[in-house]
């Protein structure tokens, strides 16, 4: 039976799905980046391959998020392709009517706006990382409570209490002067969840028209205070889809099956798992640009470089 | 003899230079902006000025460094802190015990004597009046010979069948502008460099996207300060259409306002009917005109708290759905990494290809 490697590498986690050739996970796996990607994917593969029937047989792999190329060279992808489209795709695979997906990740969050199938705009958060996984998981640890219990504090609360959200600085010590004045714990969770909503409609969904069906997807969409803030803010359902945190892998290996058809995939094989990954940098010196190349070995082989401005590191 | 720098933007260097050495003087080419440049400028100016300011401070201690004792720059009306640059440069210069002369050109329309007084300063090999015009109308011919090369590799560039051709071809073009002195070899220098661009191998361009590209002149005019955004565009098979080339501007500044300005203003006047500064009209403008061209998309770039840029980014929305025209925007500071931006542009580039398809009717709606 023909399956289908997504791999979706983010600053926060690393997704690898198994898709079936009718679009079923077979396989889904969320494991944390931990700053290591190369060792995670491998370690994601290993994995993975134990979890596949053995009547599997690889036909095709994608690869997305911002570590794509990364993973790309590693595995060997038939496609690559950013998060917006890989998001958009898996998010039609679902619900194929879907007019909106506000996806909101480890390190940035995007609002996606479709009509009749196709993505008609988009927007990613700019310049601040406000409103984002990694800012939940730094004030769940501050707070000393398991992020995985935020959102059931947030919908616990029964005052509101008004926290900023424009900025995470702002945040913090707004949510440190409510907390040194009493307030509740679940009731400043609440107003958190109502601030990164009110900053991320604000500043990501800017001007743009929010339409259901309305998909909320990524590591964030496990928080259901989140989900109730969204709610509450647009008078409209938010849908979360059942592999929420995964559907950029999903659609990553949805990509690779268009890709691919009837041809012959570039996969290496699990065997990578095995093999020895490094890399190394350098300063290249031929202009005032002083680009830092990365290079990335397999065994001892270059097989891929990032970071040059213009073509020279390109030709491996 | 005293040393002459100017601000850097884009290849106009290579006019400038010219025209000043006609005129008798001593020119330091200031480095093409790098991550030194950046460092430097960041560390001498204030947090929360704009990237323009912190990239000229650092052009400028560099060719400092390099023996400049005097700059030559532009001033600046209306509500744009930008019209301050010069005057804050040449204080911040000074605390740092630079002690530097600041020629500073103001639109002569406004400042006719201005201008004449930078022009005779200027003016070390007391020129005639008439040689004076000569000069400007060659070094003028120049700048015209090298953004209608660059406007070329812009076209080029998504047609080329290999990978960059277009680019190491026009590197390669613009030491012939370069070189030329006369008019008659400017001239001839520029009808090669077209042709050395339009004979590259090149496929029929069937799927070419055509975007446009609007936003704050400084960031627009200087590759370095984008990440190279058009080059990247190009690459991608987009074909990009800049709204602002230093030879539009000149003439919009010197003068009076050209047709072309006229139309721009008069097409952003039902959403923006005033002068907010800087080039938010015109941004707001260009969208129009490039939405009624059938363009496929349009981005907008600008520094990071550019105040005319925010007020048209607000409206732009509007704009994106009267005209049914995507619009991206990006903030441009001190980041160097490119992985945003090429997320970024990529998935705009498959949205516009996606739509295009869908316009025509043709199958698949997945990239």
């Amino acid at each position: 039976m023909k399956a289908y490697l997504g791999i979706d590498v983010g600053s926060v986690s690393i997704n690898i799905v198994v898709l079936s050739e009718a679009g079923e996970v077979i396989t889904g796996l969320y494991l944390r980046t931990m700053g290591r990607p190369v060792q995670v994917i491998q370690e994601g593969l290993r994995q993975a391959a134990e979890y596949i029937p053995p009547d599997i047989e690889i036909a095709g792999v994608g690869s997305t998020g911002s570590g794509r190329y990364l993973a790309g060279v590693m595995v060997g992808a038939d496609v690559v392709k950013n998060e917006i489209t890989a998001h958009a795709v898996a998010a039609s695979m679902i619900e194929p009517d879907v007019q909106t997906v506000f996806e909101i990740g480890g390190q940035d969050s995007k609002i996606i706006i479709l009509r009749n199938g196709i993505v008609t705009d988009f927007a990613m958060n700019t310049v601040c990382a406000a409103g984002t996984g990694s800012f939940l998981d730094q004030q769940a640890a501050r707070l000393d409570i398991p992020i995985t219990q935020f959102g059931d504090l947030a919908l616990q609360s029964c005052q509101p209490v008004r926290i900023a959200g424009r900025c995470t600085v702002f945040a913090e010590s707004d949510m440190i002067h409510k907390q040194q004045m009493g307030h509740q714990i679940p009731d400043i969770i609440n107003g958190l969840c109502e601030a990164l909503v009110r900053n991320y409609l604000n500043n990501v969904g800017k001007g743009k028209e929010v339409l259901p069906p309305i998909l909320f997807q990524g590591g964030v969409a496990a928080n259901i205070g989140i989900k109730a803030a969204f709610e509450k803010a647009l008078g409209k359902p938010v849908l979360i889809p059942k592999h929420y945190d995964i559907m950029g892998a999903i659609g990553a290996a949805q990509l690779a099956r268009e890709e691919v058809g009837n041809g012959a995939t570039k996969f290496k094989g699990f065997k990578i798992t095995g093999l020895p990954y490094r890399t190394g940098s350098f300063e290249c010196d031929g202009c005032s640009n002083v680009c830092e190349i990365v290079e990335i070995y397999e065994e001892d082989k270059v097989i891929g470089r990032w970071g040059s401005r213009c073509s020279k590191w390109d030709i491996i | 003899m005293s040393k002459l720098t100017f601000p850097r933007m884009g290849e106009s260097w290579r006019a400038f230079k010219m025209l000043l050495e006609d005129l008798g003087n001593d020119v330091v080419v200031p480095p093409r902006p790098s991550k030194r440049t950046l460092d430097l400028g960041v560390r001498y100016s204030p947090e929360f000025a704009c990237l323009p300011l912190k990239i000229l401070m650092g052009t400028y201690l560099e060719a400092i460094e390099m023996g400049a004792d005097t700059i030559v720059t532009t001033g600046g009306v209306g509500p744009c802190r930008a019209g301050e640059y010069a005057l804050l440069h040449h204080k911040m210069l000074k605390d740092l015990g630079h002690d530097i002369k600041m020629v500073v050109f103001e639109p002569p329309r406004i400042y006719p004597f201005n201008f004449i007084k930078n022009v005779w300063t200027l003016n070390k090999n007391h020129t005639s009046v008439r040689g004076i015009i000569a000069h400007i109308k060659r070094g003028w011919r120049k700048v015209q010979a090298l953004d209608n090369t660059e406007k070329l590799s812009h076209i080029i560039r998504p047609r080329e069948l290999s990978r960059g051709t277009t680019t190491k071809v026009y590197q390669q073009v613009l030491e012939w502008i370069d070189c030329a002195y006369t008019t008659k070899q400017i001239i001839d220098a520029e009808s090669a460099a077209l042709e050395a661009l339009r004979s590259l191998p090149q496929h029929n361009g069937q799927d070419v996207l055509r975007v446009g590209i609007v936003g704050e002149i400084y960031v627009l005019l200087e590759p370095a300060s984008n990440l190279e955004m058009e080059e990247t565009l190009g690459n991608l098979g987009v074909e990009v259409e800049r709204s602002m080339f230093l030879t539009g501007w000149t003439r919009d500044n010197t003068w009076k306002d050209t047709t072309e300005r006229k139309t721009v203003t008069e097409a952003a006047a039902p959403y923006l009917p005033e002068l907010v500064g800087g080039h938010g009209r015109d941004t707001i403008g260009n969208t129009i005109l490039y939405a009624k061209r059938g363009f496929d998309g349009i981005i907008q770039i600008a520094p990071f708290t550019c105040i005319p840029e925010i007020v048209s980014r607000t409206i732009l929305p509007r704009v994106s759905r009267d005209y049914d025209i995507p619009v991206l925007t990006f903030f441009l500071d001190e980041q160097t990494g490119k992985a945003g931006m090429s997320t970024r542009l990529e998935a705009f580039t498959d949205l516009m290809r996606r739509k295009k398809r869908s316009k025509l009717g043709q199958g698949s709606l997945i990239v």
